[in-house]
Parts: C-alpha cells; sequence; structure tokens
C-alpha cells in the first residue's frame, strides 16, 4: 500500500537539527529507519515516533527497574499497563486508581497544568468503567523565598479546584510540601480513586477486524502538541516559551463525556476504550490497536477540528483535552451516537480496525503515516542506563544533636513551619464533600470516602518524604510505601495497594538513576513485606532546571478498604480523660528530622529506618482494636515526631494533653522530635486501657502510656506548657499569611 | 410526598439532594433532565448544586434559560415550593424568582467548609422542624456565593422577613467574622413573598447523615415531608 513516492520525506524535510527538536538521537533515528523497512520517515511520521518513543510514554530508561516492583496478589484485578489499576473490595465490587504527573506544563502554566492533570486522571479511571470517587494531589513547590512559588500555589491550588469541584469529585487529600530543589521545576502528581462493577469493567484492547473506530468529546485543536515530548525534556530559562504546548482544560465538558460514557458503558457497544492524554489521537489508537493485536486506519479528514487547516502531523500530536477514542461493536454506532448528542458532544468514526498490523493515517486522500504498530508500541529502546549507589549516611546519636533552648517554643515553631503547619487555606479551595461520602475529611492521616450506598469505605492517601530518598534512596523508597500503608491502617483500613509517581531528575546522570534504582529497591522491599502491589503508576524523569535536580520523589498513592464504614477511626483525641498510648518503638531518630533541618539548621546522617517486620505487627494490632470497635482515635507519628503527632490530635478535638517522656535513656528532644517509624497514638477510654496493654504485651508489640488528655494546652510532665489557641493560630496562620503577603 | 430534581448538564449535587430526599421520603425523587418541557406532577420541584453548563457565563444564568425552566417558573408561580440549593439558588436569582444576585466571594476564591445558620423563622415549609433562632451548622462550597441586592430590596426582605437563613457565630449573632462570602446583610438563604421558594447557598443535603459529621440539614428534608406528606 505504501510506496516511497508518497510516504517518504520531502527533500530536506528530515534533518539532523528536525530529528534532535524531536527529542531523538541519532540511534534512535536509525531504529526509526529501520523499523520503517530502510526508509526515512516523513515529518509525520517522525513525530508519531518522537511521542511514542519518548520517555513520557516509553518508559525507555525507568522499564528495566520497574519490573522490579511487585504487581500482582489475589486482590489485584488488573495490574500496571492499563490505564488505572484495579483492586477487588468485595461484593463484585473494585476500586480503580492511579496517579500521574503534571510537572511541567504546571511550572509553565500553572492553573491550566494543574488542571488537565486533575482532568487526565479523571479520563484514565472512568475510560475503564468507573466512576471517580475521590482525588488527591501531591504538590512539591519551591522554596517559599523564591519569587515565582506565591505565584505557582495560587495557580495550582485554583486549576485543581477549578476542574475538580466543577466536574463534582471531592478532592479529598494529599501533599504539599516546599524545597528549594522544586524552584524551577514544581511537582504536580495528581490521583483519582473511582468505583466499578467488577463485571463491568472496560480495557484498552481493539479486538476484531473491521471494526469501527470512533472518536468522541471536545473537538481537536493546536494545543499540547508535543506535551510528552516537553515531559521528557529538561527545563533552561526559556522554558516560558513553551506555554502554548500546554493544554487547556474544559471541566463542564469532561463531567458531560463522564456521564456519556457511563451511560454507554451500562450497555455492552463498547470493544474498547482509551482516553487521548500524553500523545492524543497517535498514542491512543496505537495503544489500543497494539493490545488487541490488530492494526489500525484513521482516516483524519474525519476528526472534528476547532481549528482550520490542520494538518495530519497536528492532528495526530495534539494534546487537546477531553476526548475518548473507543472502539465500537459494528451496527452500535447510531445508539452511542445517540447518548453523545443528548449530552452535546462530537461523536465521529474516524478510523477502521484492520488485519494489516499496521497504524496509518490519512489526510485529504493521501497517506501521511504507515508505521509497523509493533515497532511503535514496542520497540522503543530500552536502556539499563548506568547508575551509581547514593553513599551510605552515618546514623546520627541523639545526643549529637543539640537541645532547643526551650521544647514549647521548638513545638510552636515546627507547627508553623510550611512543610508542617496547616494546609486549610488548600483544601479549604477544593470541594471535598461533593457526593456526600466523604466520612473522613482532609487534615487526618488518610481521608475516608464511603462507598456509595454501602457500608463500605475507602481510605486514600499519598505520601513520601523526599528528604529521606535523597539521603538514602533504598530507605526513603521503603518508608514512603511504609507510611501509606500507616496513614491508612491509621483509619481502619486494610491496605490494598499503590499507584505510584516516580519523580526523578536526568536519567542519563549515573547518581540520578541511582536515586531511581534504590528508590524502586525499597519500595519493592516494602511493598513484597507488607502484600502491598504497586497496580498502577507513572514515571516523570527529567526534572531539572539548568543541571540542578529536584529531590527524588517516588510519590505514593495508597488505598485501603474499610469493611465497615461504623468501626474507623479519625485522628482526633477522642475525649477529655482519655488516656493516650503509644505503639512503636522510640529511638529518638533526628537524622534527617525536620527538626535537625528546620531547627538545628542541618540535613545530616541517615533518615530514619524502617522495620517492616515491626511495621506489619504493629500495624495490623491497631487495625485489630479499631475493628474490634476498640479504639476510635489514632494518628500516625510521623513528620516532626511525637509531640507533633499528640499537638494534631489536640487541635483536631479543641482537647490537651498532659504527656510523659517515659523511662527511656534518651535526651528529651529527641523522644518529642525524633522521627522513628511503625509508631502509633491511641487516644481510648480509661478502661479499655488495661486489656489493649495486656493485648499487645501478649504480642510482644511494644505499648506505653503517653499521657492523659484534657485542658486546653499541652504539656510534658505538668510543665513546657503550650496553650491550644497558640499552637492553633502558629499552626493555621502561615500558609494563609504567606499567601496574602503581595 | 412526589419531588423532582431537575438535573441540568453540569449538575453535580443532584445525587446528593436524591439521597437526603430518599432518606425522608423512603422513595427516590424524579430525576428530570432539563431538556423536557415539563415537570412531572410534583409536591416539590428541587434545582441542584453544581456547575450547571460550566458556569462559564454568571453562574446559574445559562440554566435559567433551559427548556424545563419556563414549566418551574410556571409552577413555582402557582405555588409548588421549590427549593435551590447553591447553583440552584443561583438559578432562582437569575430567573427572577428570587430578587437579588451572587458576586464572586468576597475573597475571590472557592469556599468549601462547614458555616454556622441562624434560623430566621421556623413557619415556613422548609424550616418547621427547626426552632426560630436555632444556630446550625451546614457546609457551603462555592465560587459565587456573596449575595447582593440594593438597599431598597435589603430593606424590603428585611421588612417581610424574607430572609430564610443568615451566616452566624456560634452564639447566632450575624458578625462580620461569621459572614464567608461578603454577602449583604450576612444573608444565606432567601424566601420569595410566600414562602414558597426557598433559596440558599448552604448544602443542607452535605449534613443530613451521621456519617458525614452531623445532621443539622436533615430537619430542612423532613420539614418538607412533614407539610407536603
Amino acid at each position: 500500500m505504501s510506496s516511497q513516492d508518497t510516504l517518504g520525506p520531502r527533500a530536506d524535510e528530515i534533518t539532523p537539527e528536525i530529528v534532535a527538536e524531536h527529542g531523538l538521537n541519532r540511534e534512535e533515528y536509525d531504529r526509526v529507519c529501520e523499523s520503517l523497512g530502510g526508509r526515512a520517515p516523513n515529518l509525520t511520521e517522525l513525530g508519531v515516533f518522537s511521542v511514542m518513543w519518548s520517555e513520557h510514554c516509553s518508559y525507555k530508561s525507568s522499564r528495566v527497574w520497574l519490573a522490579k516492583l511487585p504487581t500482582t496478589g489475589p486482590q489485584v484485578i488488573c495490574g500496571p499497563g492499563e490505564n488505572a489499576g484495579i483492586v477487588d473490595i468485595g461484593d463484585g465490587q473494585a476500586a480503580v486508581f492511579k496517579m500521574e504527573s503534571h510537572n511541567h506544563p504546571s511550572f509553565i502554566e500553572p492553573y491550566q497544568g494543574a488542571a488537565t492533570g486533575v482532568g487526565g486522571i479523571m479520563r484514565d479511571v472512568f475510560t475503564m468503567g468507573a466512576r471517580p470517587a475521590a482525588n488527591l494531589n501531591a504538590l512539591r513547590f519551591g522554596s517559599p523565598d523564591h519569587d515565582k512559588t506565591r505565584h505557582l500555589v495560587s495557580g495550582v491550588v485554583s486549576g485543581i479546584g477549578g476542574y475538580g469541584n466543577c466536574i463534582g469529585v471531592p478532592t479529598v487529600g494529599g501533599e504539599v510540601n516546599f524545597d528549594k530543589s522544586y524552584d524551577g521545576n514544581i511537582l504536580v502528581n495528581a490521583m483519582c480513586v473511582g468505583l466499578a462493577e467488577v463485571d463491568k469493567i472496560f480495557y484498552a484492547a481493539a479486538s476484531g477486524v473491521g471494526n469501527p473506530v470512533v472518536y468522541v468529546g471536545s473537538k481537536t485543536g493546536r494545543d499540547g502538541i508535543h506535551g510528552a515530548t516537553m515531559a521528557s525534556a529538561e527545563f533552561d530559562d526559556d522554558s516560558d516559551e513553551k506555554r502554548p504546548t500546554v493544554q487547556v482544560g474544559d471541566p463542564f465538558t469532561e463531567k458531560l463525556l463522564l456521564e456519556a460514557c457511563l451511560e454507554l458503558m451500562a450497555g455492552d457497544a463498547i470493544i474498547g476504550i482509551q482516553d487521548m492524554g500524553a500523545a492524543g489521537l497517535t498514542s491512543s489508537s496505537v495503544e489500543m490497536a497494539d493490545k488487541g493485536g490488530v492494526g489500525i486506519e484513521l482516516d483524519l479528514d474525519l476528526v472534528p477540528c476547532r481549528e482550520e487547516a490542520m494538518t495530519a502531523y497536528e492532528m495526530l500530536l495534539s494534546e487537546s483535552q477531553e476526548r475518548m477514542l473507543m472502539v465500537l461493536t459494528p451496527g452500535r454506532e447510531d445508539g452511542a451516537k445517540k447518548i453523545f448528542e443528548k449530552w452535546g458532544l462530537d461523536f465521529a468514526v474516524v478510523g477502521i480496525t484492520t488485519d494489516t498490523g499496521r497504524f496509518v493515517a490519512k489526510h485529504q486522500g493521501k497517506i501521511k503515516a504507515d508505521i509497523p504498530l509493533d515497532t511503535l508500541a514496542n520497540n522503543a529502546p530500552k536502556y539499563n542506563r548506568p547508575w551509581i549507589a547514593g553513599e551510605k549516611r552515618p546514623v546520627i546519636v541523639p545526643d549529637e544533636v543539640p537541645a532547643p533552648n526551650s521544647l514549647s517554643d521548638a513545638l510552636i515553631k515546627l507547627m508553623s513551619l510550611p512543610d508542617l503547619c496547616s494546609r486549610r487555606w488548600v483544601w479549604e479551595q477544593y470541594d471535598h464533600m461533593v457526593m456526600g461520602d466523604t466520612v473522613g475529611r482532609p487534615g487526618g492521616d488518610a481521608a475516608v470516602v464511603r462507598v456509595h450506598g454501602t457500608d463500605k469505605s475507602l481510605a486514600v492517601t499519598t505520601d513520601v518524604t523526599p528528604r529521606y530518598v535523597a539521603a538514602d534512596a533504598h530507605e526513603g523508597g521503603k518508608q514512603a510505601v511504609a507510611e501509606t500503608w500507616r496513614n491508612l491502617t491509621a483509619t481502619g483500613a486494610q491496605p490494598l495497594a499503590i499507584t505510584d509517581c516516580m519523580n526523578f531528575g536526568n536519567p542519563q546522570r549515573p547518581e540520578i538513576m541511582g536515586q531511581f534504582a534504590g528508590a524502586i529497591e525499597g519500595m519493592a522491599e516494602a511493598c513484597n513485606a507488607l502484600s502491598y502491589p504497586v497496580v498502577s503508576g507513572n514515571v516523570s524523569l527529567y526534572n531539572e532546571t539548568n543541571g540542578q535536580a529536584i529531590l527524588p520523589t517516588p510519590a505514593i498513592g495508597g488505598v485501603g478498604l474499610i469493611k465497615n464504614t461504623e468501626r474507623r477511626a479519625s485522628a482526633a483525641i477522642g475525649h477529655d480523660g482519655d488516656i493516650l498510648l503509644l505503639v512503636g518503638t522510640e529511638r529518638g531518630h533526628l537524622g534527617q528530622s525536620l527538626y535537625q533541618r528546620d531547627l538545628v539548621g542541618k540535613s545530616e546522617g541517615a533518615p530514619p529506618p524502617v522495620d517492616l517486620t515491626a511495621e506489619l505487627r504493629n500495624g495490623n494490632f491497631v487495625r485489630g482494636l479499631i475493628e474490634a470497635g476498640d479504639v476510635a482515635h489514632v494518628h500516625d507519628c510521623s513528620d516532626g515526631g511525637l509531640w507533633v503527632a499528640v499537638s494534631e490530635m489536640a487541635m483536631a478535638a479543641d482537647i490537651g494533653a498532659d504527656i510523659t517522656l517515659g523511662s527511656q535513656q534518651l535526651p528529651a528532644h529527641a523522644i518529642l522530635f525524633g522521627e522513628d517509624q511503625g509508631r502509633y497514638i491511641l487516644s481510648v477510654d480509661a478502661d479499655q486501657v488495661a486489656k489493649i496493654i495486656a493485648s499487645a504485651e501478649s504480642l510482644a508489640i511494644p505499648v506505653r502510656k503517653l499521657g492523659v488528655a484534657g485542658g486546653k494546652s499541652l504539656r510534658i510532665d505538668g510543665e513546657h506548657e503550650v496553650k491550644l489557641a497558640d499552637l492553633r493560630q502558629a499552626h493555621e496562620s502561615w500558609l494563609p499569611e504567606y499567601m496574602n503577603t503581595v | 410526598m412526589k419531588a423532582a430534581v431537575i438535573v441540568f448538564p453540569g449538575s453535580n449535587c443532584d445525587r446528593d439532594v436524591a439521597v437526603s430526599l430518599n432518606a425522608v421520603m423512603g422513595s427516590s425523587p424524579e430525576m428530570v433532565w432539563h431538556g423536557n418541557a415539563e415537570v412531572p406532577k410534583s409536591d416539590l420541584i428541587v434545582l441542584p448544586g453544581g456547575f450547571s453548563y460550566g458556569d462559564y457565563l454568571r453562574s446559574g444564568a445559562m440554566a435559567a434559560h433551559s427548556p424545563i425552566m419556563k414549566d418551574v417558573i410556571k409552577k413555582a408561580n402557582s405555588g409548588v415550593p421549590v427549593l435551590g440549593i447553591c447553583n440552584g439558588f443561583q438559578m432562582l436569582t437569575e430567573t427572577g424568582l428570587l430578587p437579588g444576585v451572587m458576586l464572586r466571594n468576597a475573597n475571590l476564591k472557592f469556599i468549601c467548609k462547614d458555616v454556622q445558620l441562624r434560623v430566621e423563622r421556623n413557619d415556613t415549609v422548609f424550616t418547621r422542624r427547626y426552632k426560630k433562632d436555632q444556630v446550625i451548622t451546614i457546609p457551603v462550597a462555592n465560587h459565587d456565593g456573596n449575595y447582593f441586592a440594593d438597599e431598597n430590596t435589603l430593606a424590603r426582605l428585611e421588612d417581610n422577613n424574607l430572609i430564610a437563613f443568615r451566616y452566624c457565630d456560634a452564639d447566632g449573632h450575624p458578625t462580620g467574622e461569621a459572614n464567608p462570602n461578603g454577602s449583604a446583610r450576612n444573608i444565606a438563604g432567601l424566601y420569595n413573598e410566600n414562602c414558597t421558594i426557598l433559596g440558599l447557598m448552604p448544602h443542607p443535603e452535605r449534613l443530613a447523615d451521621k456519617q458525614l459529621g452531623g445532621i443539622d440539614g436533615l430537619a430542612l428534608f423532613e420539614s418538607l415531608v412533614e407539610t407536603l406528606h
């Protein structure tokens, strides 16, 4: 069908400069020519290869490492490789979820970059037949002192709210952190969790020959062309000039698309369906055809366009939002069309599945691209890039870290840090209650949303502590997984599985690749030990500006199941007179703690180690107490340490607490601000205490009486008083004051 | 009681309010598509929250001209009770069934949080289960909830006792600090002259279930069922 005459490049069309602009190196270009049977690609074909073989779409630097992550388990219905991962939550229902980065666009245009990140991840979830039930966002910004940070925080938060609020999916959780390494490269990682019936799950495979390929949703414009390629490159000072490659979001259209898709999915017309995300029409059609083992032929004249005179190149590479590609059972087009017309959306048959095994795109009577599918989807180069592990850092002995002049002043200072202060300013801009199932609102360990119409709930969280990963990639990767597991457990949920969003610098630098490799191995170790597999994820590399890499940030999104919504825990103190118990071992680990970083001014030593055996044992014990109805108030100890965790529980309930340092031989500031892992604080009725302690001791689980709840202040053995009102003032005011400063 | 919930493209609290109605009615309300010409015979019409038509124009402005609205206005004028929540309240002001307009919140941001409201009167079909001057907690979630009307209109609303709810502090005082969005006279909800139409920005359906953290919104739906059977 193809011939050199119609398909080869025009004279001088493909110069080495053009190849370089498409992000392909010499060897990769040679591989392109080889894939085409020895001929050079034309510009359209080069564009198609460049997006499909971009780091973003092909995972060429990360694949060999991602294979080390465990992805199976009895709860897993669908692991990585589809639009989102799926886990079984019983009763014929499933949770469908994924997290994805939208870092580069959000730095260039924060509102639209973040908004379309949210829109994209929701499409990944509802394209599988799930109704989105909760959104989360893991956000990392530069130093508060950097002159762009305020603008980026403001734009990203409004963009997330603008999209999620309009479509009507609650934004219930996530993270916001600041570090100067993100000054030139912020991270916006959006996660969506949806609910589906197990027997109504839709996949991307376009099986069968001669079936109609249908385009639905918004029209195609020139926005976002080469977004996937941009997402796979470093930034420099001229990055603002890439603004035209950022897509523009329309949450109203997405809402219509969501409802129309779910309405069509109630029937059986769909064979395969895939959203048009990164690399748009190209990637969606290639992936669907490849998964179904068929060829695909597109007639670009039939693609609904909102701009005139669009070329084949532009249509194939556009990343216009709110679009889906489906393969339907022949003869079902009219019924499907009626549904999309009711919702006021475009519906166009734009192609057909074939038996050629080729990706063919025609435009104005000419063949503009004709490429063997297999090479596009699976023949991308796979790099086993050289890497070097970071140097192990010594464990800092607690006595080596200076004590504060005043413990109470230290607490107030910590609670007002950018990384620990209240995020209320952020989540009050997100509709976190729409859909009427948010039973655990933002601010706790994990958000809790009911599975609509049932007694069950899902707990959801995102976590990673990048400074730990920077200090020891393996331990940091382990800790990120364990912390999500712990946060889910603290609500009473059984953790089911994770999604990961791997944000790193340039993988061509061996030390960055070493961070990636270490984090993956640490994550894999934790996932295996906790029976907590990875079911979906995303890799974002080249997060660098002018050669400065971000802190390694493997953001982990965890999902857990609460079988009985009535048996769950909040992170607030229960009642006046409650006894606080501490579960877990105290070592006073101050290396890489917030206390060390922000009060002493040093970032030294190894991060706190995670003992996965103790993690599992302590967590299962705490969850057992919640499930039995013995405990309903639990908080995990993480960033900032023990006294910070008690403070958070106290403020949430407006009930103070007097805690005791106990009998161990550690300095007070190490006990109070050390970031030892695998610990929980329980607020329990006084008459439950003996039973719980006896039960813990019988299982060899470390537990001690930490103190008594009551009053309106925090104390340590009756001293070092901090009034809750002062603490709240410090905790609540930093972010709004920062954002209101011009 | 038979209730109809109008579903506009972009409505997103239609399911939520249907859940609350179902809980008190024991049966589901009818969900009526905005493109229909007629609302089926009902004892109550609900205009739900959301972003009808994306609210890319003024909030509620497009929905006010939806095909179904002709019949909604006709039935409202004939005395069928109408409840407009959030975007529904915005539609009620855009159609002129209630006076005034909604401006962008004074802080120019979307605000989602629990607020306290004072129940101004309890002799209407919507509020008989509350006590007069009772302070209740109900969440707001909007970008354009800043109620505005000219002084004459505000005076008329006050004189005729048509203000349904005001934002207030824990003691029931409608202070500036308790006003989340800059609304004139701390107005959170309004009646028409006959108190058959209620528009309010807060979402009673979001705190009508113990697991969600409170049930102060439930009495509004119970009041309707009690009166309308």
